[in-house]
């Protein structure tokens, strides 16, 4: 396969971008003295600051890369995943459940299980959520291979190890704190580097209109074909899309997933936490206007012969997640090509750092701290999370593996998605807003949950039963498949949960006072003015959202 | 320590330089661009437009430092 190369320019700010991340890490480690410093920043960041962590925690190379992939292959749908499938998860965690995740302060959304279940809950969840970050993490590891290895011919092998080390080196310096730093250093860098190929894709096709004219119609709305899922290019049903995707995996993933809440945890009061995934949710908003234009602007190109353009193949499988470097090569000139490898790589920089980190906490405190060392003195569990950064980089490795044998990174992350986060969610829902929930019931909901998820995705791996009697319908996607499955665990997991608690011991209501809707006072910001109340932002984003579905219905 | 506004206006600025220089020297050397548009010259004016944002991040936050 031919290389694009680069030249000296753009090694220039390959290297200047890599400077100031290490340049950063260097500065700020001398910021780091205790481990509430390297776990959660210091607790002291602004709206601002803890809402772009938040959004470029989950903008990482999974976003720019997947997503882009996968508007090629589903089409218009996939910004489903930025909308419907995003926003009203993120202003439901900074409405109702911020306030009891903060005000119990927390270190992590397991320490939050401990609290309101039981220790056995706790870390049957901090297991699960590692093991999920890690395969996640791998998904970082192996979209920067392949941005070395298409942009300058790396082997892949060589490509992973470079990468793994850098970002063991980067973490372990001052942790969570100059995570953040970076992650909203990424996200400008994101804009600056990728937002340019959109322009000249509108350039060189004539306007945004004639892209869409261009696109077949199953490619190219968000709803009016979601009636028949053969009508799609996801080939799902609203049902699949509003349930699994809206409701299930989106508030599954933006409301338990520690990786994205642990950015809320490090703001400066309860405010400044709610605030910060609402503020988050405009910037999510926006996106779309990077990954999925560009997709389409790469099926537009790819089916016009006279283009030139055409996505990757690897051994015979077309590569959906080459799109964007392949525009990239197309559009920049010299010198530009180096910034919009920067993004990617910054992209990868910080979905990389995010995982671990969110790792490193959980391994520290609700493994290790939990089960094997309970004495552990702080300066201890310091070195601890420092330990487990390294290591979790070194299983990273292996899983980036496993992402690759995957077709598209987005797949492999839905499916993952599906067996942790989505019966989680039936847990947190449960556990915050009924009284009644018992530990048992969470534990055993939560572990059937699971457990049904893994075996519904095996049994239609090795065909044991058919699709679509998860689908409820003749035809659908890999995509379909994990939404229905996420949906039916979470149905599993809820129910069960109830049922289970029905007949267990009760917590004492003293035990949980500030993590139960109903136990916990009420008083939320309400002697401030309309524009500063986390209410008021978060109805202004629920109207862009319905206007955005509505103006590309 | 000083706010990240403060490194996020260093890095575009830095950056912003380099990428205005190297459209500038193409555009002066003649240089044949291999890419689509490149007759536009995005690496000057979207260099440019780095370094007023980087410039403006870096003034606003000259004299801030945090807790």
């Amino acid at each position: 396969m031919s290389t694009i190369g680069l030249n000296f320019v753009e090694w220039i700010i390959i290297v200047i971008y890599f400077l100031f991340v290490i340049g950063i890490g260097f500065y700020l480690k001398k910021f780091t003295k205790n481990e509430e410093d390297f776990f959660l920043a210091g607790r002291r960041n602004t709206a601002w600051v803890a809402g772009l962590a938040f959004l470029s925690a989950n903008l990482g190379a999974l976003e720019l890369l997947g997503m882009t992939g996968n508007t090629f292959k589903y089409g218009m749908y996939v910004a489903h995943f930025y909308w419907i499938g995003a926003i009203p998860a993120m202003l439901f965690l900074g409405i109702y459940m911020m306030p009891f995740y903060y005000s119990s302060k927390i270190k992590s959304i397991p320490g939050y299980l401990k609290l309101r279940f039981d220790e056995k809950t706790r870390v049957l969840n901090g297991i699960a959520f590692g093991v999920m970050t890690l395969l996640v993490s791998g998904i970082n590891l192996y979209a920067m291979a392949l941005v070395l290895h298409t942009f300058l011919g790396w082997n892949w092998d060589v490509s992973m190890w470079m990468s793994a080390v850098t970002v063991a080196f980067y973490v372990t310096l001052s942790g969570l704190l100059s995570a953040i730093f970076t992650e909203i250093i990424q996200f400008f860098l994101i804009w600056f580097g990728l937002f340019l190929v959109s322009i000249l894709g509108i350039v060189e096709i004539g306007s945004i209109q004639e892209i869409f004219n261009r696109v077949p119609e199953s490619f190219n709305t968000l709803w009016s074909t979601s009636g028949d899922p053969s009508q799609n290019g996801m080939l799902i049903s609203w049902g699949g899309i509003v349930l699994g995707l809206g409701f299930v995996l989106s508030f599954g993933y933006w409301t338990t997933d520690f990786l994205v809440v642990q950015r809320a945890f490090s703001a400066k009061n309860l405010r400044t936490a709610r605030m910060t995934p609402i503020l988050a949710s405009f910037f999510k908003m926006a996106v779309p206007f990077i990954v999925i234009l560009t997709g389409l602007i790469a099926i537009v190109l790819a089916n016009d012969p006279n283009s030139g353009f055409a996505l990757l193949k690897d051994g015979g499988q077309v590569n959906y997640d080459s799109a964007l470097p392949l525009l990239i090569a197309r559009y920049y000139p010299s010198g530009l090509v180096g910034l919009g490898v920067t993004a990617l790589l910054a992209g990868f920089m910080a979905g990389q750092a995010g995982n671990i980190s969110a790792f490193n906490t959980v391994w520290t405190y609700d493994i290790y701290k939990s089960v094997i060392n309970r004495k552990a003195s702080d300066t201890h569990l310091l070195w601890m999370g420092r330990v487990a950064t390294v290591v979790g980089v070194i299983v990273s490795l292996g899983t980036a593996y496993w992402a690759k044998s995957f077709p598209s990174i987005m797949d492999y992350m839905q499916a993952i998605f599906s067996w942790v986060n989505a019966p989680l969610f039936a847990t947190m829902l449960l556990g915050m807003f009924i009284i009644w929930i018992t530990p048992n019931g969470a534990f055993w909901g939560l572990v059937l949950g699971m457990g049904s998820s893994i075996i519904m995705y095996l049994a239609v791996k090795f065909e044991w039963i058919s699709l679509s009697l998860l689908t409820l319908s003749d035809v659908s996607s890999d995509m379909a498949a994990n939404f229905w499955r996420a949906w039916w665990a979470w149905l599993i997991c809820f129910a069960a949960t109830i049922i289970i608690s029905l007949f267990t011991k009760k917590k004492p209501k003293e035990e949980l006072v500030g993590l139960v809707k109903g136990l916990t006072p009420e008083s939320l910001d309400k002697d401030i003015k309309l524009t500063k109340k986390p209410e008021f932002w978060a109805v202004l984003s629920l109207i862009v959202l319905i206007i955005l579905n509505i103006y590309y219905w | 320590m000083k706010p990240i506004w403060y490194f996020v206006g260093l890095i575009l600025l830095t950056m912003g330089i380099v990428l205005a220089a190297a459209g500038i020297y193409d555009l002066i050397s003649h240089t044949e661009s291999k890419s689509i548009l490149g007759e536009l010259y995005p690496s000057i004016w979207w260099g440019a437009l780095m370094i007023i944002v980087g410039l403006v991040y870096i003034v606003k936050n000259k004299n801030v430092k945090i807790e």
